[in-house]
């Protein structure tokens, strides 16, 4: 059974775009729309999460996307506690399931978790009261769902659709829980070819299982493509056994306007960012034209109000 | 104490007897098949109707402690788990706290054990000091204090150089040696098989080549020194292929599978369940099967539980934080019987994959149900359905894949030595 889902099918928990149903991430982007309006007003904040609070537990680093999730949740008028874990609880030796006992004991109604470990969300969302809901925010490897969902909302944006469209992956696809989360969403909404492009050493055994053709060759896999996705390479993971240096992975595999000129004229180049400017991406492509990285930050608060207002019973 | 088994069917898989017949125990012996020994007076009668009757199950790989924990604590709880199932003799591998590498370890675990009762141990010990791989323990001295073998029970392998020295040394005095195949450097930091599941969930992986590169380099080593092998846990349908083209080419070698990996693949993981977290990892279906198959032909020799109790802290983590692990001993029958149900093989010849074949890596001598053999026996009801949870289960160790499933098959009596101890609904001691 999917632990996302109540009995009835809705989200309970917003854990990972696999498994999920089109009607549901369709919901999640139709009522992230409604809210871009709310964005745009002089009188940003709707009342729908009032008196709710929610936890933004963060067992690991993260700036913007704990900030776009607390703008999110302002917005619909929840009170908001941060709290940074690594710092706190754990390094005293608490176990996490005790963390999150002494959290739902001050009455909290919503969880944000980001954690190190891929699975952690899943861990605390089986633990949690019934009423208490859980959003991942990136858990190790595996899945960082709100990021993707956003990137879908980008790429109908700009697209005004999924069907037809080549989509590309760029760079370390085996510790990218972003690349997971947007492939699973990206063959629910039926696009018509996910690709993703890496050396041997980025690319997790039977990723091909997951729904995607593999490009060894960036510019035979950017051919035609209507969207190209780079990923943020890990500073540590641009020398050693995976990769010899940055420099030759921006030969190899870097983003510039020479190699993306073999894609289609109206292609959008997305980035979950941060970008390494001049590992993965060449500044004259950030900054270029076809960039759409900016637009992408403004619609994760959109994307991230809808999950919290689904998953608290309210949809537009 | 005198003891009448009645119309119990009797399944000895070293004699291939199976029939129903009485059998008549006394002086820790089977003193009559078929009719009492003259002026034999019963001072306890079970009637085994509907019941198998069958040798005391051999398990080779029972952990006796939870992991983080001494043995001590836990050892009189876990051999009763054991007699619960069935068991009457184990193999514990050395990698406990403290590692099995001195005698006076080994003995004094042997004769705790002892003291209990219960099911007979067979310590592993360690086969270098302190499990580091580095330098050879003093084996003869271990052997003569008690171990059947030497191992580094899942502790990381030595480098060729050393495993050829400890295999040229074993084979000097016969001593046999057990090894669970995986080569560190492919596996470190592995979570759980390298796959499609792996990668979906975002864990790395142990990939198959950890296991038949080991294996690979074992079995040449074995062919190079002669030293006697026995391969443990083998998880993956290329290591089995591996393991028979050697037995072919008559290199001595024996393995065993445990009994989850015999059930189970890696897609039961579903959402990071830490009960399914096991060492060696379950792969693919096809590893599955692969294992069944070499079961069949004998390329596999023997199951074993592969009993490693965990603490209910040390599951309750996510799942890469989470220990490694499963209680076994209470299963192995059942699971066992599920298995060849679900293949169509004849009860006796599954049977001896956890009696006699077991044994004989033990270097225990065959042995049959027939007068005059020591009364190692467990009696049980092969169509009885229980469910595994806090009520059926008496080891420590609360976590296995099958917690909560219902398995059919239960131990009702096991007798060690002809006395009988453990009895179905009389053990609430615990």
């Amino acid at each position: 059974m999917n632990p996302q889902l109540d009995k009835a099918g809705k989200l309970r928990h917003f854990l990972t775009t696999e498994f999920l149903p089109k009607e549901i991430l369709l919901q999640i982007l139709d009522t992230a729309e409604s809210f871009t309006r709310v964005t745009k007003r002089n009188v940003k904040k709707v009342p729908l999460l009032r008196g709710k609070t929610l936890f933004n537990l963060f067992f690991e680093a993260s700036t913007r996307t704990r900030t776009t999730f607390e703008i999110a949740a302002k917005r619909l008028s929840a009170d908001v506690v941060n709290i940074n874990i690594s710092t706190s609880a754990q390094s005293k030796g608490e176990s996490l399931l005790d963390t999150i006992a002494n959290l739902s004991a001050m009455h909290a109604d919503m969880f944000v978790v980001r954690h190190a470990r891929s699975g952690a969300p899943f861990f605390i969302a089986k633990h949690v009261a019934p009423h208490i809901h859980v959003i991942n925010a990136g858990d190790g490897s595996h899945a960082h769902p709100t990021q993707a969902l956003l990137d879908m909302y980008t790429i109908r944006h700009f697209k005004k659709k999924f069907d037809g469209l080549r989509v590309a992956i760029v760079g370390d696809i085996t510790n990218s829980r972003v690349a997971r989360s947007q492939i699973h969403a990206l063959n629910i909404l039926g696009v018509s070819e996910v690709r993703v492009i890496a050396p041997k050493t980025l690319l997790p055994v039977a990723i091909e299982r997951l729904g995607v053709s593999v490009f060894y060759d960036i510019r035979l896999g950017l051919k035609d493509v209507d969207v190209v996705i780079m990923l943020r390479l890990q500073r540590e993971r641009m020398r050693g056994i995976n990769l010899p240096s940055s420099q030759e992975f921006f030969n190899t595999y870097g983003l510039t306007i020479d190699k993306l000129s073999v894609a289609k004229h109206d292609v959008i180049v997305m980035h979950p960012g941060p970008i390494n400017r001049g590992v993965e991406i060449d500044s004259s492509v950030a900054d270029g034209n076809s960039s759409v990285i900016l637009p992408q930050v403004t619609f994760g608060i959109a994307v991230r109000m809808a999950v919290m207002s689904i998953l608290a019973g309210h949809s537009i | 104490m005198k003891l009448s088994i009645l119309n119990g069917r009797v399944i000895d898989p070293t004699s291939g007897f199976d029939r129903i017949e009485d059998l008549f125990l006394s002086d820790g012996m089977v003193s009559g098949v078929a009719s009492a020994p003259d002026g034999f007076v019963s001072e306890r009668v079970i009637d085994a109707s509907d019941k198998i009757v069958c040798p005391g199950l051999v398990d080779i790989a029972v952990r006796l402690g939870e992991s983080g924990e001494e043995y001590r604590a836990t050892l009189e709880r876990e051999l009763r788990a054991a007699v619960a199932g069935g068991i009457t003799s184990l193999g514990c591998p050395p990698d406990t706290t403290p590692v099995l590498d001195q005698p006076g370890l080994v003995t004094m675990l042997v004769d705790r054990a002892g003291a209990l009762n219960s099911a007979k141990i067979f310590p592993v010990g360690a086969m270098t000091q302190s499990l580091e791989g580095d330098y050879l323990a003093e084996m003869v001295a271990l052997k003569q204090a008690g171990c059947v073998a030497f191992s580094q029970g899942d502790s990381v392998l030595p480098n060729a150089g050393v495993l050829k020295r400890v295999m040229e040394y074993a084979s000097t005095f016969d001593f046999s040696i057990w090894l669970r195949p995986q080569e560190e450097f492919l596996s470190h930091n592995g979570v759980i098989h390298e796959g499609e599941v792996a990668t979906r969930l975002g864990l790395s992986g142990i990939p198959t080549i950890a296991e038949t590169m080991a294996v690979s380099i074992i079995l040449m080593l074995a062919k190079e020194t002669g030293a006697s092998i026995h391969l443990c846990r083998l998880s993956s349908l290329s290591a089995v292929e591996l393991v028979r083209l050697a037995k072919h080419e008559g290199v001595k070698v024996t393995c065993d599978v445990a009994i989850n990996n015999l059930h189970l693949s890696d897609i039961d993981i579903g959402f990071f369940d830490t009960n399914y977290r096991l060492t060696p990892p379950l792969r693919s279906t096809r590893d599955r099967e692969g294992l069944r198959a070499g079961l069949v032909d004998n390329s596999v020799d023997l199951i074993c539980s592969n009993h490693s109790p965990v603490k209910y802290d040390y599951k309750k983590l996510p799942l890469e934080e989470s220990y490694s692990g499963a209680s076994g001993v209470e299963m192995l029958l059942p699971l066992t019987l599920q298995w060849a149900r679900e293949e169509g093989i004849p009860l006796i010849v599954a049977l001896a994959k956890v009696t006699s074949a077991p044994r004989r890596i033990l270097g225990n001598s065959e042995r049959k149900i027939a007068v005059g053999e020591i009364a190692d026996l467990c009696i049980f009801d092969p169509e009885y359905p229980w469910i595994v949870n806090d009520n059926s289960i008496l080891s420590s160790g609360k976590n296995t894949p099958f917690w909560d499933s219902e398995l059919v098959g239960r131990v009702t009596h096991t007798i060690i030595d002809g006395e009988v101890v453990f009895t179905k609904d009389e053990d609430k001691s615990l």
